[in-house]
């Protein structure tokens, strides 16, 4: 019976691909909501069968046999060819949108109804971005069942990105505000903090007062009294975008992470060096609007731009997503995300969130270690009996939850038992 | 100063590290037929499902071994001359010793069954048994466990990882019944049938049958049954393994015979682990333990008497955990797993939930806790350790079971249920 259904998702998926691929080149069979529907309703009904059919009438529990013999998850023919892809796509999106046109003017109906204008590449990547994180989603809450911390967290990342990270903003649009996403701040999106951006929101009204300030407060007051209270986890696994497509799109994959010592060395220079990065940026920014451009000249917009290419457009999209399946699922949030380095500064030594180990009942067996995305060897200090207190943690839970031994806990507590 | 140590399972590794933080200058040399590093044994059921690849099982890296200077050299150990303080690998090579440390683990257990040396019927302990487990798969359709332990229902969750029918052989009338109550034991063969595993209780091995090539084809139970399994898996527990250490004149029983410092009958030759029999337990006099925890405990023991400690070995209240296909097992303190041997002043609690996926259990003597069992719910190990040590009532840690809850955040409130519901039953 699982056989049967995993052949209608299939052919369903392929129906949907078939005809995006078809619009790519402008060949799409009927325009307007008819060739929406052609190409996503079978897309999605696709994906969520595949998603959800190999769990369908299993045990709930942990299910990860044979990942490392899967082409896509274990680093196969599956996940070079599936690299490729994305990351191209990264590159059509950012550098070459032209190629995209096709599939973009399909997307023109559902543009039109959220945000009464065309639509653009942006539009088709926060489409297919919200899409994966949404079907992936219930992938992850099918996998995941039998744990309520799992399934809640599931439900808020697919929660934000889909109304924070895409709708919302569609609807500003639609009523001539200016654009803003409410679940970033600075310093990953930097201009949240940039005066001349600041201005220009406070200028738009009193929305754009609001947004202005939301975005300042949450970055320097709801920041760290929420790292304080519940650890970087608040953000990183569930409420940000990107967290969310890693935790959700990127669950295949988050056992290709590196646990080596020297992959913890390089983290804590590449982290830290994007952090100082995005901070001279800033100050540039402000040094530059203090004394009219007259001192700094054209420093501060080559600074913004090429931080924005390499960081914002490379690490984080090419590379953070593109390499999924090569380097694991949190790449990015690992090695190069500011804000990561910033809340994981606090996590480390101002909060109250640790996990826990209990007592000496580890059988060291690394499964901990394994399916850590963000490559902490958590099982160094699960067999000592340590609770783990680590910057890059962004409790994701998944190692309590594949622990089969019942030794890791997410914790918040007083500060002197960490 | 050269300490020797035959075997580098978690025992033999924990005794190097703890000698290591106690003698810096000293040489300590890791010796094993098994494998070039140490690797958790518990893990290699991962390995073959496809959840971890080997390396994933290591539990440290190169450099962490270069970097406390425990040198390794691989080979199988067959003769150990303690008069001239030296011992022998297969291949010929010598190795001198001033301290030598027997951490050699076990063996499967072997009952003389017709047939068990038949190709495709082994034990599942060592890398070479997962490897010949991965050999024997190639075409396998069909398999039979032998044997209702902790390492059976791991087998045979393996076996039907990779989509053959599993039949698993149990003497007992429940599951591990023999180590469990009957409560726990119904509830953990549930958990199995539900899995798809084919469980037969109280059934024996008769004999295992041949096929045309020579190698498995079926098992025979002690009823006359034939069930076809071209990998049959023999569960039935494990002795400690004393091959190397056969002629070297050491004093030994079920295993090698240690003191309460984990000496030997020679005062330079220590063991630890799984193969140690210990004889002046006040306890239980004639130990031998078998866990990866009891192992990593006495590692620790002997790495600090060969060190020039004097430390004794106090297990303190003992605790263990499994995963028998979905469902987590806790247990701390000792419960009762036969009713009909309980003695007056003994009683047992027990709440269970009406899908049978959690279950706790409380004894006590005379009013004090003295051990529970947790199924399906993560109890923390330092709070039970400190109600059983302080010999606490059911009226005193009721109220207060929220401490023990180890489960991950928003997991519900079946504990508290458990409080409320606690019942003195039977069995």
């Amino acid at each position: 019976m699982n056989r049967n259904l995993t052949l209608l998702g299939l052919v369903l998926l392929l129906v949907g691909l078939g005809t995006f691929v078809a619009s790519l080149f402008g060949h799409a069979l009927v325009g307007g909501w008819g060739g929406l529907a052609l190409t996503w309703l079978p897309f999605t009904a696709g994906g969520l069968i595949l998603a959800v059919a190999p769990y369908a009438g299993t045990t709930p529990g942990i299910k990860n046999d044979g990942i490392w013999r899967g082409t896509f998850s274990g680093r196969g023919v599956g996940a070079w060819l599936l690299g490729l892809v994305l990351t191209g796509f990264y590159c059509l999106v950012y550098w070459w949108p032209e190629h995209l046109e096709g599939a973009i003017r399909a997307l023109d109906p559902l543009a039109q109804a959220l945000a009464g204008g065309p639509a653009s590449q942006w539009f088709l990547y926060g489409y297919l971005y919200t899409l994966a994180v949404t079907i992936m989603g219930a992938r992850m809450a099918m996998r995941y069942r039998h744990n309520r911390y799992q399934l809640v967290r599931t439900a808020s990342v697919v929660f934000f990105q889909l109304a924070f990270g895409f709708l919302v903003p569609q609807l500003l649009r639609a009523f001539q505000q200016p654009e803003f996403y409410f679940t970033y701040f600075w310093p990953l999106k930097k201009e949240y903090l940039f005066p001349n951006d600041l201005q220009g929101l406070a200028s738009s009204g009193g929305f754009g007062v609001f947004m202005a300030f939301w975005g300042v407060a949450v970055a320097l007051v709801a920041t760290p009294v929420l790292t304080w209270y519940f650890g970087k986890r608040w953000y990183c696994s569930w409420v940000c975008g990107c967290g969310g497509l890693a935790e959700t799109a990127g669950d295949p994959f988050r056992q290709l992470s590196d646990k080596s010592l020297s992959a913890w060395k390089f983290e804590r220079w590449s982290i830290h060096l994007t952090l100082v990065a995005v901070t001279v940026v800033t100050a540039l920014v402000f040094g530059n609007w203090a004394l009219g451009g007259a001192w700094l000249g054209e420093a501060s917009g080559k600074a913004t731009h090429w931080y924005g290419f390499l960081v914002g457009s490379v690490l984080s999209g090419v590379v953070g997503v593109g390499f999924y399946p090569i380097l694991g699922t949190r790449v990015w949030c690992r090695y190069f995300c500011p804000q990561a380095a910033i809340l994981g500064l606090i996590q480390r030594f101002y909060s109250r969130f640790r996990i826990t180990t209990n007592g000496g009942q580890c059988i060291s067996c690394g499964n901990c270690s394994t399916y850590c995305e963000m490559g902490i060897d958590v099982r160094a200090y699960a067999q000592r009996g340590q609770n783990i207190v680590r910057a890059s943690c962004v409790g994701c839970g998944v190692c309590a939850a594949v622990c089969p031994r019942g030794v890791l806990k997410l914790e918040n507590g007083p500060v002197k038992t960490r | 100063m050269h300490v020797v140590i035959i075997g580098n399972g978690i025992a033999g590794v924990t005794a190097a590290l703890a000698l290591r933080k106690r003698r810096r200058d000293w040489k300590i040399t890791l010796v094993s037929g098994e494998s070039d590093a140490f690797f958790s044994r518990t893990a290699l059921m991962y390995v073959y499902m496809g959840h971890m690849r080997l390396q994933d099982t290591l539990p440290y890296e190169p450099w962490f071994w270069q970097e406390r200077r425990l040198d390794r050299v691989r080979g199988w150990v067959v003769h150990v001359d303690t008069a001239a303080h030296r011992l022998t690998f297969d291949d010929g090579r010598t190795l001198a010793w001033d301290k030598l440390i027997v951490a050699t683990g076990s063996t499967p257990n072997r009952f003389g069954w017709p047939g068990e040396d038949l190709p495709g019927v082994q034990g599942l302990y060592s890398l070479q048994d997962l490897e010949a487990l991965e050999r024997h798969s190639v075409g396998a359709s069909r398999a039979a466990v032998v044997g209702g332990g902790l390492i059976g229902v791991e087998l045979a969750e393996m076996l039907h990882s990779r989509g053959m029918h599993v039949t698993l052989l149990a003497r007992e009338s429940a599951y591990w019944n023999n180590a469990l109550p009957t409560a726990e034991a119904e509830m953990v063969g549930g958990v199995i049938r539900a899995a798809g595993i084919d469980l037969r209780l109280s059934t024996e091995l008769g004999a295992i049958e041949a096929g045309d090539h020579g190698r498995a084809a079926a098992v025979r139970t002690g009823a006359g049954e034939r069930l076809p399994a071209q990998i049959v898996g023999l569960t039935a527990g494990v002795r400690p393994s004393l091959g190397a250490v056969a002629g070297a004149g050491l004093d030994a029983g079920r295993g090698l015979r240690v003191n309460a410092q984990l000496r030997t009958s020679h005062p330079d030759v220590y063991a630890c682990g799984d193969c140690a029999e210990i004889v002046d337990d006040p306890e239980r006099p004639g130990r031998v333990e078998q866990l990866w925890y009891t192992g990593r405990m006495q590692g620790e023991v002997c790495g600090a008497n060969v060190a020039g400690e004097a430390q004794t070995y106090v297990r303190g209240v003992w605790f263990n955990s499994a995963k028998f296909f979905d469902l987590e097992w806790h247990t701390y303190g000792q419960v009762r797993a036969a009713a009909s041997t309980r003695p007056p002043g003994e009683r047992t609690h027990l709440w269970q939930d009406a899908a049978r996926r959690r279950l706790l259990r409380v004894d006590t003597v005379d009013g004090a806790v003295v051990g529970m069992n947790a199924l399906g719910l993560r109890q923390r190990q330092d709070v039970w350790t400190r109600w059983i040590t302080e010999g606490r009532s059911m009226a005193d840690i009721l109220p207060r079971l929220g401490e023990a809850n180890f489960d991950p955040e928003f997991s519900g409130k079946a504990l508290g249920q458990a409080a409320g519901a606690l019942r003195e039953v039977q069995a």
